[in-house]
């Protein structure tokens, strides 16, 4: 659904991607797992278009994305960190989301209700706390029943019922057969939702395997001590 | 990208600054068109006034404005919108506010007063110089990621074009006193919109005899149809070639 083929980015003197090559197929959940600074975020802006690779093609249900938006229709995002206009109410960027989006049917507000967001609907985007925020993104990631399904740190800030309640909702749509990309730090909130594991380092793929098979190379049964002992044997 | 020209205008026009400026632009207006009896002398104070406060406050409000909509851009570009359409939509929303203000500030002011060629004409330069700033701040913001630089771009920019320009204008005529300058200075006028503006104002009011054989010169170009029409066509091109600069630039940029 999702090909990339050998994607550089460069920051300045910092490689963000290195020749990076990256396949993903329908009814997956996706862990992208690396540390700080491995170039995660970079690789999902670049698939959502808001970062333009310096060489190598991104393409989108076999549609090369340069120059195209009309596939971001399909996507949901849930940045890292939300930024919306601050004078906005809560209620003020749904509805200008639904209207830029252009969709009125069709609408999935299981988060909204399940967060208790209708309840704010007047509280202005900058009186919100960090959790909140969170909430808002993710529930206009999810508001428009995409096929894809991009998260960024999707329960940093969220507490622990809002959390659980996300990621109940995450595998509920990965079950109706939805792509799911997640980049987390906290592994054991991965565990039961994810299928796929892409380990970046340094702006590198390091390796693209199912969760069974990463498992069964490091001999570990949970996924936070499969991923830290790939951490430190690929430590230099 | 009607949609999105309809949010970014009714954040604007909700923006205390721009209340501010229109009271101030019809305090200013009114006060100096119903103190001096003598018409010419009211428009001429007004010009001086508004050829230094719209600039400004055009290229210094695009440009903060468009710094604190970065999350506003950013939020957008993650749609289905094309990146030219958001950029398109935020020029728009702030050309029309800035004329607006400037036409409900200024513009009523001498529709009442002075609903004469050189009104009409004064209305017209101050709408477009309103957008031509716009553009230019666009581009000043999209060139630089911080936001005190851009600010700092911004009004340096201004300055050049208000004061520092007509400067160097001054410095070269005195250099060359011994060449015949007039027939250049008419192309040097094409480089600074706020000058051709001014020509343009002051070939309407009929004092061109006060600026010598120069004046002579820029009234047998610009006191023509054909000089005003090049003249717009240039005020046309200040506003398309900083906005297509940085629409190009916008849409490679990394948010």
């Amino acid at each position: 659904m999702i090909i990339a083929r050998h994607v550089n980015k460069q920051f300045g003197k910092l490689k963000a991607l290195d020749n990076v090559s990256i396949s993903c197929n329908k009814a997956a959940c996706i862990a992208l797992i690396g540390p700080n600074a491995s170039g995660k975020t970079t690789i999902i802006k670049s698939i959502l278009g808001m970062v333009v690779p310096d060489s190598g093609t991104i393409s989108f249900n076999g549609i090369n994305i340069g120059n195209n938006w009309q596939y971001r229709q399909q996507i949901g995002y849930m940045p890292q960190i939300g930024r919306y206009p601050d004078n906005m109410t809560i209620g003020q960027v749904l509805s200008m989301m639904k209207d830029i989006r252009n969709q009125q049917q069709n609408l999935d507000e299981d988060l909204i209700e399940a967060f208790g967001l209708n309840k704010l609907l007047n509280k202005r985007m900058r009186t919100l706390s960090g959790g909140t925020t969170q909430k808002v993104s993710a529930s206009l990631a999810f508001l428009f029943n995409p096929d894809v399904l991009i998260l960024d740190e999707p329960t940093a800030g969220l507490d622990p019922v809002a959390s659980e309640l996300l990621k109940e909702k995450i595998i509920a749509e990965k079950q109706k057969g939805k792509l799911v990309l997640i980049t987390s730090h906290v592994l054991s909130d991965l565990d039961d939702l994810i299928t796929e594991v892409i380990y970046m380092q340094d702006g590198r793929l390091l390796f693209h395997k199912s969760i069974e098979a990463l498992k069964q190379d490091t001999g570990e049964i949970k996924l936070s001590k499969a991923i830290a002992s790939v951490m430190t044997n690929t430590q230099p | 990208m009607k949609k999105i020209v309809k949010y970014v205008l009714a954040d604007i026009l909700r923006n205390k600054i721009v209340v501010a400026y229109t009271v101030f632009l019809l305090a200013i207006s009114f006060s100096v068109l119903a103190l001096e009896d003598n018409s010419t002398k009211g428009l001429l104070s007004l010009l001086n006034i508004i050829l230094i406060i719209v600039p400004l406050v055009s290229i210094v409000f695009a440009t903060i404005y468009i710094y604190n909509s970065a999350e506003f851009i950013e939020l957008l570009v993650s749609q289905p919108i094309k990146r030219i359409t958001i950029w398109l939509s935020l020029f728009s929303g702030l050309a029309a506010a800035m004329s607006l203000a400037f036409f409900v500030g200024a513009g009523i002011p001498m529709l009442l007063y002075e609903a004469t060629p050189t009104g009409f004409m004064m209305i017209a330069i101050g709408i477009i110089l309103s957008i031509i700033f716009v553009a230019i701040a666009m581009l000043a913001t999209v060139k630089t990621r911080d936001k005190a630089m851009g600010i700092g771009i911004a009004i340096l920019l201004w300055l050049y074009f208000s004061l520092l320009f007509d400067g160097l204008v001054l410095f070269l005529l005195f250099q060359f006193a011994d060449y015949p300058l007039e027939k250049i200075m008419v192309g040097v006028s094409a480089l600074n919109p706020i000058d051709l503006g001014r020509i343009l104002i002051l070939l309407k009011m009929d004092i061109s005899a006060l600026m010598g054989y120069t004046g002579a010169v820029f009234k047998n170009f610009f006191g023509t149809q054909l000089g005003v029409i090049i003249s717009f066509a240039v005020l046309m091109f200040w506003v398309a070639i900083p906005l297509w600069l940085s629409v190009r630039k916008f849409n490679k940029k990394d948010l």
